[in-house]
């Protein structure tokens, strides 16, 4: 059984009370004397994203997945993060950031404003994931979802053998003090998208580092992946 | 008309003298009066200016700085005194507006009494001071003077436009009103409209002064003198504004001016007391009674809104600008919240915007002071308009 290890931080830790911790980063190699880190799940959600369009990540942190973006792919940026000192961090590093919460701000934004709205390993941290979608799917003409997969064989497994609730590097920290107040499984996230007509573009099963698992099939990757990484489409506007 | 000693013609605008750093005296509305809000024309009027640094060969690099209530042109080195600018902190070689890389540029505001046409300077028609017969201005009247004076200046765009407080608003109009002459707006301690609270203070300060009989309707400076002890209470009143009950505790507390117990009396027991009764005789030397009355008038009539509907979003609707609002968390005079709004209606219009609150117990004040996150949260901002611009210096 995969339990919390005590150097990563817990949740909550550094920035995004309520943001909960990204998949491990791994670094890249050094590149002209610049050091930059580059997670898997930011390669992949790049391949997502059409080079030079309009992008909002929701729960931004310190802006690493933006500034990636724009670096990769020339995108035009913009975030929204709950932690001020998040935001603060991420001003200063020169992003187009904006205090806010995924909750109660994205109705703010008119329709169709961005290309791609991007909601990394934060939806199960929301009060109202529902209403979030919808407006996900509302404000972009695409949107980016990633989670941890409640349903992972190892999540079953500790609530069927010990009866308690699961802590593991997809999920860290115990019950009490998690951020994770909504957790689903790739299955349930699956049927709400049904329900509120949002089309499946693509799915990835990742493991805990952000790497995809190349699991095709849904009941599989519901599983076997310790992460899901959508991408969705509430229109058949053509990006 | 140039009524300047010194005044430069853009092209030599680079060469600093010491004459340069009494600041500049510019006629604007010469050929056409500026059309004011209130239907009253004005023109040629006195605006007075400051600039610092060098305008770079493709005049990109302007920054338009807007002063506060109580400001003037010159936010840094003002002539004729050891005080430091009011921001003195901001502007200068190596600063966060930093005068090697930008040309920045402040007015003192139209209604203003440091210079610009306002109450206290000659009405042309009647020969004695303006006085009551002053049009009432609004904040989108000192920015259409300012756009003006970019004019003289040879300034199409700005790289952009700032300002605190009342300059707040003034970056906000500006930005709402020309979009396409500046790439960035940083309102800081600001607000979308004055609010009722704040109308509130003001109006006790403007009854304050009206109510001192030096006043006279108006028409003091007629009579040579002054209404001192008005002004100096609406300036008593405002200031408590401008901090925290926090920063007051932290600096004051309870402690007595100069005695060791109360005196049962009406003297300044409290060093509270002794402090604003000092801001306030302070502020009465260099400040005009009729420009208060007029400029807190602009802020209060300041309803950013309004003139598009009701709907903020409206006013920002497919602006290019890059916005950055700025607040401060003990800010009760231009809370929080009321640059939230701003971010709201910005979003709602899906305009570049980025919002930051810096933690203090400084108050509204806390924009003029040292407060380092504010500083690097500013300068990233403009690093990254700078690069997003390609500025080159």
């Amino acid at each position: 059984m995969t339990t919390a290890d005590p150097a990563r931080p817990g949740p909550g830790a550094g920035t995004g009370a309520r943001t909960g911790t990204r998949p491990g980063a791994a670094e890249a190699p050094e590149f002209s004397g610049q050091r930059i880190h580059v997670r898997p799940d930011f390669a992949l959600i790049g391949q997502m994203v059409e080079p030079g369009s309009r992008v909002l990540d929701v729960g931004c942190e310190t802006g690493d997945l933006l500034d990636y973006l724009i670096a990769e792919r020339g995108v035009v940026g913009r975030g929204i993060e709950l932690s001020q000192a998040g935001v603060n961090e991420s001003v200063r590093r020169g992003l187009s950031v904006v205090q806010g919460d995924a909750d109660t701000d994205l109705q703010d934004y008119p329709s169709k404003a961005f290309d791609y709205v991007i909601l990394s390993q934060t939806l199960q941290a929301t009060y109202h994931p529902r209403d979030v979608l919808s407006n996900l799917a509302r404000i972009g003409r695409r949107a980016i979802v990633s989670f941890p997969n409640f349903g992972h064989w190892r999540v079953r497994l500790k609530l069927l053998w010990d009866g308690t609730m699961p802590v593991s590097e997809a999920l860290p920290g115990a019950w009490y003090e998690t951020p994770n107040i909504h957790l689903c499984t790739i299955r349930d996230f699956t049927q709400l998208c049904r329900e509120l007509d949002v089309t499946i573009e693509r799915a990835l099963a990742l493991d805990d580092r952000g790497s995809d698992k190349g699991i095709a099939d849904p009941a599989r990757a519901n599983l076997r992946a310790q992460h899901a990484l959508f991408l969705l489409r509430a229109d058949e506007t053509p990006i | 008309m140039d009524l300047s000693l010194n005044d430069a013609s853009p092209a030599d605008l680079d060469v600093p003298s010491r004459q340069d750093l009494a600041g500049l005296v510019v006629e604007l509305g010469v050929e056409q009066p500026l059309q004011l809000d209130c239907g009253a024309r004005l023109g040629p009027f006195k605006m007075a200016y400051r600039t610092y640094g060098q305008l770079n060969a493709d005049r990109s690099n302007a920054i338009l700085v807007c002063h506060a209530l109580t400001g003037d042109q010159h936010p840094a080195d003002p002539p004729h005194t050891d005080r430091a600018g009011w921001w003195e902190r901001m502007v200068g070689s190596g600063q966060v507006l930093d005068t090697d890389r930008y040309f920045v540029i402040c007015a003192n505001v139209l209604g203003g009494c440091m210079g610009s046409e306002g109450p206290k300077e000659i009405n042309p028609e009647t020969g004695v001071p303006w006085g009551l017969d002053f049009p009432v201005i609004t904040i989108a009247d000192m920015v259409r003077a300012q756009t003006l004076l970019l004019d003289h200046l040879g300034i199409e765009k700005l790289f952009c436009v700032i300002g605190g407080s009342m300059g707040a608003m003034q970056a906000l109009q500006f930005a709402v009103s020309y979009p396409e002459r500046t790439f960035a707006s940083v309102p800081i301690a600001g607000a979308a409209r004055h609010s009722a609270q704040n109308i509130g203070f003001h109006e006790v300060g403007r009854q304050a002064i009206m109510a001192d009989p030096d006043w006279c309707d108006g028409a003091y400076l007629s009579y040579g003198t002054k209404p001192r002890r008005g002004l100096a209470v609406a300036r008593m009143a405002a200031h408590i504004t401008y901090l925290s009950e926090e920063a007051l505790h932290r600096k004051f507390g309870r402690r007595l001016q100069d005695r060791k117990s109360v005196t049962y009396g009406f003297d300044a027991d409290f060093q509270v007391e002794s402090y604003l009764r000092h801001q306030g005789s302070a502020f009465v030397d260099r400040f005009d009674a009729n420009s208060y009355l007029y400029i807190t008038r602009a802020m209060d009539y300041f309803d950013l809104a309004a003139e598009h509907g009701g709907l903020l979003a409206r006013a920002f609707k497919d602006t290019p600008v890059r916005y950055c609002v700025i607040s401060f968390t003990s800010d009760w005079l231009f809370p929080t919240p009321e640059s939230r709004q701003i971010v709201h209606g910005l979003n709602a219009a899906a305009a570049d915007v980025s919002f930051c609150e810096i933690e203090t117990d400084k108050g509204h004040d806390a924009f003029l002071l040292d407060e380092p996150e504010f500083f690097a949260v500013l300068n990233g901002f403009l690093e990254g308009c700078a690069s997003l611009k390609g500025l080159k210096v």
